[in-house]
């Protein structure tokens, strides 16, 4: 039977610095990140035969034509589905490489999220909302239901009603991610130390999720590059194997309002035995785990939904360190989108590729990282899921 | 000149029209399946169960439970500016379906899940009414 599974592979990543203030426009930020990707690749620009834009940038593969100096783009596509959208373009990459229709995929996320694009000001006029979000807009935008933190604010606190899920399991989180960033260079919160205590005690948004529960509004982009599993053998660096990749869908996808369960994140749990199984894997042989983490509680969700442990289980699951370097399965070694920055997702595939190539400071490299899975998360429960490897 | 920030109003649409009139006029309604007979909401013009394309718009009794609830600190839109903290719910009705509200008569102190609640219909400008629901003091259940 046909498979995906090892077809492909990411041959360069690059990244813009994180800033919160700039002054480069989403496209300039873009092909700032484009180039360094090409440029870790050892790939040129006029090697690129397609380009994935991203939903949430506007971007479009014209702009990439036109300044990049494409001569020949064979295959773009645009995946609407928000945060899950980064690494169902990868999905549609390999697709599009297995197929024969393009050989060179560049892959590129991000915005203005600070300068321009803040999410938690939606509700004002800084974007428009997504076409999926008609009916959010319609029905519970003049009750004041108006932004992400309040719509998973409902499913975390739904999940600590039914399993005793406590804010402290998210602060547990929260400090994980943030000690990981504490090593980071690049994170937006590098220099700046986070206790359990300092997160208990941070300003309340949308009960109950509190300020370090929410994901960092940035000013940034990264990029990756991927080819066919043959060409990635004679480009600049070890190449990291894609094995496996999936994407699933909300249930229903226009609302948390409306869910079958609204514990739950069913897009990664649909996608997850697919990419899994794709590579042949189980969530135990992975040696880190990279998850989309608008909010932390979707961090934990995520743990849930991937296998990690049962659907009820992440509190107790992130107690005791084990999500931390050095415990059993650290979770979002550069900081994540709480405490690295927030490019759309891109940087957690960015990371998983750097823990692989051992390109990270020591102090949050994982010993022995052979294996990652990667999570996207957007929308009302849209996920993508990539398991990759050495 | 401040003008007074006003609550964002529905985006009606050709789709969701009937919900807003029978709201104008002080009845809680969602679509019924004429077909198989499945309650739907959000409004759309498919029933995922049957296919049927054909809906009345059926009233519902307007009693219903807190399923979940948050409580905005921040305001996030003008007109909450002065109304935070507020709580906003959301409700599952005796007929199963789900729909968001915000509570302005609990506080961060009163609101849980599973406390009971009837709708009621605030008036927001322009002819609308918006369906708020509020708690129901547990000698009237």
């Amino acid at each position: 039977m046909a498979t995906l599974s090892g077809q492909c592979a990411i041959v360069g990543v690059g990244n813009t610095a994180y800033t919160r203030g700039t002054e480069q426009t989403t496209l300039e930020l873009h092909l700032e990140a484009a180039l360094k990707a090409l440029e870790d690749a050892g790939l040129r620009a006029e090697d690129v035969d397609a380009v994935m834009p991203n939903e949430m940038a506007g971007t479009l593969a014209e702009d990439f034509i036109l300044n990049l100096g494409i001569q020949d783009l064979r295959f773009s596509s645009t995946v609407r589905t928000g945060g899950a959208s980064f690494i169902s373009a990868i999905q549609s990459a390999c697709l599009a490489i297995t197929g024969g229709v393009a050989q060179c995929v560049l892959l590129v996320a991000g915005r203005r999220g600070y300068s321009a694009q803040r999410v938690s000001k939606t509700s004002e006029g800084t974007m428009a909302p997504m076409p999926v979000m008609q009916m959010m807009d319609e029905f519970e935008r003049p009750h004041g239901n108006t932004v992400a933190s309040q719509w998973f604010a409902h499913a975390a606190r739904r999940h600590m009603h039914e399993f005793g899920t406590r804010s402290e399991h998210f602060g547990m989180i929260a400090v994980a991610c943030r000690r990981h960033a504490n090593a980071n260079p690049s994170a937006l919160m590098y220099t700046k130390p986070m206790s359990l205590e300092d997160h208990q005690n941070s300003r309340m948004i949308a009960d109950p999720l509190r300020l370090f529960d929410c994901s960092l509004e940035t000013d940034g982009a990264a990029a990756i590059v991927i080819t066919s599993a043959e060409r990635s053998r004679d480009l600049r660096k070890a190449p990291v194997r894609i094995l496996g990749v999936a994407e699933g869908h909300g249930d229903p996808p226009n609302s948390i309002t409306g869910k079958r369960d609204m514990t739950r994140i069913e897009g990664l749990s649909r996608a997850a035995p697919h990419a899994f199984g794709m590579a042949g894997l189980r969530p135990d042989d992975m040696d880190c785990a990279q998850l989309y983490d608008g909010f932390t509680w979707i961090t934990l969700a995520s743990l849930e939904a991937l296998g990690f442990c049962a659907h009820g289980e992440g509190g107790p699951f992130v107690e005791g360190g084990r999500i931390e370097i050095g415990g059993a399965l650290p979770v979002n070694t550069a900081g994540g989108l709480v405490s690295e920055a927030h490019v759309s997702g891109a940087n957690h595939v960015v990371e998983a590729v750097r823990q692989l190539r051992r390109e990270v400071e020591p102090a949050r490299q994982v010993a022995d990282c052979e294996t990652a899975v990667v999570t996207s998360e957007g929308d009302f429960h849209e996920g993508a899921v990539l398991v990759v490897a050495r | 000149m401040t003008t007074t920030p006003e609550r964002p109003k529905p985006s009606r649409t050709d789709l969701t029209a009937p919900f807003w009139d029978a709201a104008a006029a002080g009845q809680l309604v969602v679509q019924r399946c004429l077909n198989c007979g499945a309650l739907r909401h959000y409004p759309r013009p498919m029933c995922p169960a049957c296919y049927g394309t054909t809906a009345e718009w059926h009233p519902l009794s307007g009693r219903g439970e807190i399923y979940s609830y948050t409580v905005a600190h921040q305001a996030f839109h003008p007109f909450w500016a002065d109304r935070v903290p507020y709580v906003v719910a959301t409700i599952e009705l005796e007929e199963g379906v789900r729909m968001i509200s915000e509570m302005p008569s609990l506080t961060p102190d009163t609101v849980s899940i599973g406390l009971p609640v009837e709708v009621g219909f605030e008036p927001i400008g322009d002819g609308l009414q918006l369906p708020v629901f509020r708690a129901i003091a547990s000698a009237n259940r």
